[in-house]
C-alpha cells in the first residue's frame, strides 16, 4: 500500500500536518503561525519555550497515542470480525490505570516514572485475556461487552478504592487528574515513555495485517489457508494492550476513538480489515490531535479534559453503531 | 497426483471419542463423500483430513507427510477446506472474497499476479457468480453466499478440495451446479471429498462413499455396495428403497423406524 497508491493516507498525512501546525499554534499564550514555525526550529525566546516546551510533546503524545488507540481498535475489530469492538469495550483503560493507580498508590513511583508504563500495560493485558477467556472463542458480541463491563467495572472499582483509601492527600490530587485523561502539562519525558511501546504495539498489530484478511472468513477458514490464527490472536492482543498501557500511563484514561475511527475509514478501503489498519491509525491520531485543539478552545476556567471530551463523543456513536445493528448483534458470532 | 490417507486416527473432543482409529485411503480423480448420522463424526474426519483437528492418536498424511509436521503455507497450497456455512464478516466485494484463496500462493487479493486474476475468475464463473464480482457479498443471498465460498475454495486450485456440507444451503439447481464443479474438479485430477446428508444426491455424484457412524467407518466403497438397505435401517434408523433406474442408484428414504429399545 504505497502512499501514492491511496489517496486517503495521503489526505490523512496532510490533515494531520495541518493539525499539528493548529496545535502548536493554539493556547493561552498567542503565536502565529510563522512564529511558531520559527520558534520550532530557531531560538524565539518565550516563544520557543511555548512552543518546544509545552507545545510539541503535546502534539507528539496526541498523535503517538491517536495512532495506536485507532490501530488498536481496527486491529481488534479485525481480531474479533466484530464493529464494536475496541481496547475501551473490554476495560482496558480502566484497567490499565488501576495498574498505574496502584503504582502510585503504594507511593513505588511518581507519575514520571518507567514502571508506570510497565503496570499499566500489565493491567491492559490481563484485563482483555480475562474478557477473552470468560466469553470464549466463538462468543457473541453480548458476552463480550458484558464481560468488558464487568472487568471495566471491577478495575474502576479498584481505583475507587485505592482513592478513598489513600492516606496521602498528594497521591489522590495526582491520581484524579491523571484518571481524567489529558495531554496537558506533558514533556518530552513523557513522549520518551510511550513511544518505545507504542512503536513496539503498531509493529506487532501492523505485522497481523495480512492474516486479519483471511480471519474475515472466520478462524477455520483463516487457518486452513495456512494462516496462524492464535499468533495472529496473540499480536494484535499484546499489541492493543501494550498500546493502551503506554499511553493511559502517559495520558490517563482516553476511551472510544479507536472504537469510531475504523468506521470512518473503512469505506474508503473496501472494508479490507487489512488495509484499514493503517489509516485507521493515522484517522485516530487526526481525531486525538484535533480533539486536543478543541479542549484549548473551548471557553472554560480550567482547560476541559480530553478524556472527557473523547467519552462525549464516543459513546454516542457507540450507542449509535449498537441501534443500527441491533438486529444482527443478537447472533453475530465474535 | 496427492494422495490423502487417514492412518489410525483418533480424535477426542473433551472426553468424547469422536474418530476411533479411522484407517482411508482417498484416491486422486475421485470424489469421496462421508456420510453418516449426526454426531457420526463427519465435520471431524474432514477436519483432520485438513490438518486443523489435532489427532489424539494416529495421522492424517498427505503423500507420506504427516499433515501435523507440514508448514502451514505448503498444506494450505495443497489443500482447500470449505467450512460448513462459513460466514464473511465484512461486506467485502465478492471478488475481494475469492481473492483470499490466492493467499496460500503468497498473492495479495489486492494486487493479484496475472495467474491469481485468471484463477478468481475461473472460479466466480464455475459456480455461475462472475456477474457479481464487485457486489459486496454480505448483500447476496445465503445460497449465493455459500457459492462464493466455494469460489474461494476452488480458486486455489489445490490438489486437494475438502468441502463440509457444500450444497446444504442452495436450491436444487445449484446443489446438481455445485456437485458437478466438484465433481468435474475431481475428474481433472484432483481429491475431492464433500461431507454430505443427501444420501440421493451423495448416491447420484460420488465415486466412493465413506459411512460413518460413532467415529468409525462402517463402509467405504462404491455407492451400490456401502448404500444398502440394511445399513440404512441399522445406522440411520430408516426404511429406504435402494432402486437402480438407468445406471442411477436412487435412495428413497420412506418412513423412521422405531428406535431401538422402544
Amino acid at each position: 500500500m504505497s502512499l501514492a497508491r491511496s489517496p486517503l493516507i495521503s489526505g490523512l498525512i496532510v490533515l494531520l500536518g495541518f493539525l499539528s501546525v493548529a496545535s502548536l499554534v493554539v493556547g493561552p499564550a498567542p503565536v502565529t503561525v510563522s512564529g511558531a514555525l520559527k520558534a520550532l526550529v530557531s531560538d524565539q525566546g518565550a516563544a520557543s519555550i511555548v512552543v518546544r516546551e509545552i507545545r510539541l510533546p503535546r502534539t507528539l503524545l496526541a498523535l503517538l497515542v491517536g495512532w495506536v488507540f485507532g490501530l488498536s481498535g481496527a486491529g481488534l475489530q479485525g481480531l474479533l470480525r466484530n464493529p464494536l469492538a475496541d481496547t475501551a469495550v473490554f476495560g482496558a483503560p480502566q484497567a490499565a490505570a488501576l495498574g498505574a493507580v496502584l503504582m502510585i498508590y503504594f507511593g513505588l513511583v511518581g507519575t514520571l516514572s518507567w514502571a508506570l508504563p510497565f503496570a499499566a500495560i500489565a493491567g491492559a493485558l490481563l484485563s482483555i485475556a480475562l474478557v477473552v477467556a470468560v466469553a470464549g472463542r466463538g462468543a457473541t458480541i453480548v458476552v463480550l461487552v458484558l464481560a468488558g463491563l464487568a472487568v471495566g467495572s471491577l478495575a474502576g472499582a479498584g481505583t475507587s478504592l485505592a482513592i478513598s483509601l489513600s492516606p496521602n492527600p498528594f497521591a489522590v490530587t495526582e491520581i484524579v487528574f491523571w484518571l481524567l485523561g489529558s495531554f496537558e502539562d506533558r514533556s518530552f519525558v513523557h513522549v520518551l515513555l510511550c513511544a518505545p511501546f507504542i512503536v513496539l504495539a503498531s509493529f506487532l498489530i501492523l505485522s497481523a495485517g495480512p492474516g486479519l484478511r483471511a480471519l474475515a472468513l472466520g478462524e477455520e477458514t483463516a487457518q486452513s489457508l495456512g494462516v496462524d490464527v492464535p499468533l495472529l490472536r496473540g499480536l494484535i492482543v499484546a499489541g492493543a494492550a501494550i498500546g493502551t498501557g503506554a499511553s493511559v500511563a502517559v495520558a490517563g484514561s482516553i476511551g472510544f476513538v479507536g472504537l469510531v475511527v475504523p468506521h470512518l475509514v473503512r469505506p474508503f478501503v473496501g472494508y479490507d480489515p487489512a488495509r484499514t489498519l493503517v489509516p485507521a491509525g493515522l484517522a485516530g491520531a487526526a481525531l486525538l490531535l484535533a480533539a486536543d485543539v478543541a479542549v484549548r478552545l473551548i471557553p472554560s476556567g480550567a482547560e476541559v479534559k480530553i478524556g472527557v471530551l473523547t467519552a462525549l463523543l464516543g459513546v454516542p456513536f457507540f450507542l449509535w453503531v449498537i441501534a443500527r445493528r441491533r438486529a444482527e448483534l443478537v447472533e453475530t458470532p465474535a | 497426483m496427492t494422495r490423502l490417507e487417514a492412518r489410525s486416527l483418533t480424535v477426542e473432543l473433551g472426553t468424547r471419542l469422536a474418530l476411533d482409529g479411522i484407517s482411508l485411503s482417498l484416491e486422486p480423480g475421485r470424489f469421496t463423500v462421508i456420510v453418516g448420522p449426526n454426531g457420526a463424526g463427519k465435520t471431524t474426519l474432514l477436519r483432520s483430513l485438513a490438518g486443523l483437528a489435532v489427532p489424539s492418536r494416529g495421522e492424517a498424511v498427505l503423500n507420506e507427510t504427516s499433515l501435523a509436521g507440514m508448514p502451514a503455507a505448503v498444506r494450505a497450497r495443497a489443500i482447500a477446506y470449505l467450512p460448513q456455512g462459513g460466514g464473511v464478516a465484512w461486506p467485502l466485494p465478492v471478488e475481494s472474497v475469492v481473492a483470499l484463496g490466492r493467499l496460500p500462493h503468497g498473492e495479495k487479493p489486492d494486487r493479484l499476479p496475472e495467474t491469481g486474476r485468471e484463477a478468481v475468475a475461473d472460479a466466480l464463473r464455475s459456480v455461475g457468480l462472475q456477474d457479481h464480482a464487485r457486489r459486496p457479498v454480505t448483500a447476496l443471498s445465503g445460497g449465493e453466499r455459500a457459492r462464493v465460498q466455494l469460489a474461494r475454495a476452488l480458486a486455489t486450485q489445490a490438489p486437494v478440495l475438502l468441502a463440509d456440507e457444500p450444497v446444504a444451503a442452495l436450491d436444487p439447481r445449484y446443489q446438481l451446479v455445485v456437485l458437478d464443479v466438484l465433481k468435474a474438479r475431481a475428474r481433472e485430477g484432483a481429491t475431492v471429498v464433500a461431507v454430505m446428508h443427501d444420501l440421493t444426491l451423495a448416491a447420484r455424484f460420488a465415486d466412493a462413499i465413506v459411512l460413518l457412524h460413532r467415529g468409525k467407518v462402517e463402509a467405504f466403497g462404491p455407492p451400490e455396495t456401502v448404500l444398502t438397505e440394511e445399513r440404512l435401517a441399522a445406522i440411520f434408523g430408516i426404511r429406504a428403497q435402494v432402486v437402480r433406474q438407468a445406471g442411477k442408484l436412487t435412495v428413497m428414504a420412506e418412513s423412521p423406524l422405531p428406535e431401538a429399545g422402544q
